[in-house]
């Protein structure tokens, strides 16, 4: 028997599984390991980052400004001579616009959720799939630029004959519906498609039709990942930020009526970035405590959305 | 049972299950609304871009800089250029960190440790972070380590952060999809798991992660939002030359012709929409031929 390290059976008790796993220091490898995982770590780096970027300018925003002044104040003029800092016009001017796209996006991106999962034949979905999926991939300065010069002067103002001016945060909310439907009908599909097919046949052997079915079977199993993407879509509406920049307005006002001209927050960022700040002075330290605002919005709607899939998911 | 299973996903006969009541057309004609209007609304608004932007639709537009006194004659010669200077920096950052998190978090990370489980709860956070956001840790990132803000490097980190979950998420899928008995017939002949990964489970995974980034690549070609707060980026009417020479870019182009009041600047708007258009289209074109081509069946 040869005795060589290498070569012959190892001495190990009769039965056991040979170690084959410390042969050798690979320390190449290690490293090689290592520099996969600090790729993986850096996005959590890159949150933390987020945050430190956010929060050290708005510390310096909210020496300035009180904190009850910056989130219960109604005037909005951080650049005026007698400049206040009251966020809730902005708010509700992104209010108005999430609730108006999501008022479009909901129910139609729902409607062709349905459709596509339930009701179409394999060629139809073949050729509805790709639109949408052009739908999710247009740039939202596109959307933009749709809802300023055709939405509002052609359908809104010759079409439907209503009262609005250039800007309005009518226009911008019914184009950031449409920009969100495919993300609410995509993900809604995913949801739908996955319930099993025996839950259907049960429907129809106790005699449901397909709508019943539908709405009463495969919606309900399906309702987690429908919560999902309606969330998902929230989220997407409060943070675009082009489609309003370009067709809500620049008057930061509280908003009463849909076709008024509002500014949102994330339109307040762009107008403002786009114009001179510099790093340190007042007007850039808003943008930041405006930026830390909607983040925070953002982050509680995404956690509430996780808590929520997670308590009412259901697992076939 | 096969023929129950695929009876019961084919579209049935709707006489049979009561689907002619008037409730169950009414409720089909709304989802066919629903359908329709997504559709409807896509060809108006590539119609009426293609309207708007025709007239303008020339050479000037491709070797011209824009202006803001002739807008008749302005071009996107400088947005054109800048835009591939900043998506080339993007993909060369974005690639291969979110490639190789992605195959970490499949292949090495324990699920069950708490910083594994970290990373997961924060990618999905980070997915759905406002673009915009990542602007503002841009250029706070710039001011800490003395970048100037509106050079084309700050741009692609910028755009790189914005795409590298959607990287991440790409890679972990496609390397999943690799069957376990790839890696484990690699492992009996003896490579290690480094080994395995490189030669056998990252090749198979190649043209699903090439089309995820060609769709990364084609979402952060058409986002400007990040890229406003890198400051003053429209007045460029030079060629970038480098990752520290200032920029602007199509989107961002497109938004501040878009803003001007004047009906060329809308005119010169559309026209530069159409040829971002395209080349979206051309880019998804690629990734679905790769998808169809390459991607293996198992």
């Amino acid at each position: 028997m040869a005795t060589g390290p290498r070569s012959g059976p190892p001495d190990r008790p009769p039965g056991s599984a040979p170690d084959i796993t410390h042969h050798k220091k690979r320390y190449g490898e290690r490293l090689a390991l290592l520099g996969l995982g600090g790729s993986a770590a850096l996005s959590v780096g890159i949150t933390i980052a987020i945050v430190v970027a956010l929060v050290r300018p708005s510390i310096d925003f909210f020496r300035e400004v009180s904190f009850s002044e910056f989130l219960t104040g109604t005037r909005w003029a951080p650049t005026f001579a007698d400049a206040d800092f009251g966020v809730l016009p902005l708010i509700t001017g992104t209010l108005w616009t999430t609730f108006i796209g999501l008022t479009i996006a909901v129910p139609l991106g729902l409607g062709a959720a349905i459709y596509l999962s339930e009701y179409a034949h394999d060629r139809v979905r073949k050729i509805l799939k790709p639109v949408l999926e052009i739908l999710a991939g247009i740039p939202s300065v596109v959307y933009g630029y749709f809802a300023l010069y055709f939405v509002a002067p052609v359908l809104l103002k010759d079409l439907l004959n209503l009262e609005v001016g250039t800007f309005s945060v009518l226009a911008a909310g019914l184009v950031l519906g449409v920009m969100i439907i495919p993300t609410v009908a995509s993900l809604s599909e995913d949801a739908m498609s996955a319930v099993p097919q025996a839950l259907r046949q049960g429907s129809y052997a106790l005699g449901a039709n397909r709508m019943r079915t539908t709405l009463r079977v495969v919606f309900p199993a399906a309702i987690s990942g429908i919560t999902a993407s309606i969330v998902l879509g929230l989220s997407r509406a409060v943070g675009e930020t082009m489609i309003v920049a370009l067709a809500a307005g620049t008057r930061a006002q509280i908003v009463t009526a849909p076709t008024g001209n509002g500014q949102t927050m994330t339109g307040f960022i762009a107008q403002t970035a786009t114009g001179e700040s510099s790093p340190g002075s007042l007007t850039y330290n808003t943008l930041f405590a405006v930026g830390l605002l909607l983040f925070v919005i953002t982050l509680i709607i995404n956690l509430i959305a996780a808590s929520i899939v997670r308590r009412i998911r259901e697992v076939y | 049972m096969a023929t129950i299973g695929s009876l019961a996903g084919q579209p049935m006969r709707a006489e049979r299950y009561g689907d002619r009541s008037f409730g169950s057309i009414a409720f089909l004609i709304a989802l066919w609304a629903a359908v329709g209007f997504a559709v409807l609304t896509l060809g108006v608004l590539l119609v009426d871009s293609m309207l708007d932007g025709a007239v303008r639709l020339d050479g000037a537009l491709f070797t011209r800089y824009s202006s803001q006194i002739l807008p008749e004659t302005a071009g996107a010669r400088a947005a054109i250029l800048g835009s591939a200077w900043v998506i080339a920096v993007t993909a060369t950052l974005a690639i291969p960190l979110g490639v190789a998190a992605g195959v970490y978090l499949e292949e090495f990370a324990d699920p069950k440790r708490w910083y594994n489980k970290l990373i997961e709860v924060n990618l999905t956070n980070l997915a759905a972070v406002p673009a915009i956001v990542y602007g503002m840790l841009t250029a706070g990132l710039a001011l800490s380590i003395g970048l100037e803000r509106r050079v084309v490097l700050a741009g692609g980190i910028a755009l790189a952060l914005l795409i590298l979950p959607v990287i991440i998420i790409a890679t972990r899928e496609s390397v999943r999809a690799v069957p376990q008995e790839i890696r484990d017939g690699s492992l009996a002949l003896g490579a290690t798991p480094l080994q395995t990964v490189w030669r056998q489970t990252l090749p198979s995974a190649v043209p699903g992660i090439a089309t995820g980034a060609i769709l990364a690549l084609s979402r952060a070609l058409g986002e400007a939002a990040p890229l406003l707060l890198l400051g003053g980026l429209v007045f460029v009417n030079y060629d970038p030359d480098g990752l520290f020479s200032g920029f602007t870019t199509l989107p961002i182009q497109i938004f501040n012709w878009a803003s001007q009041p004047q009906l060329a600047f809308q005119q010169v708007a559309s026209a530069a929409i159409i040829v971002m258009l395209i080349l979206l289209l051309m880019m998804n074109a690629l990734a679905i031929f790769i998808r169809n081509r390459y991607q293996k069946r198992w």
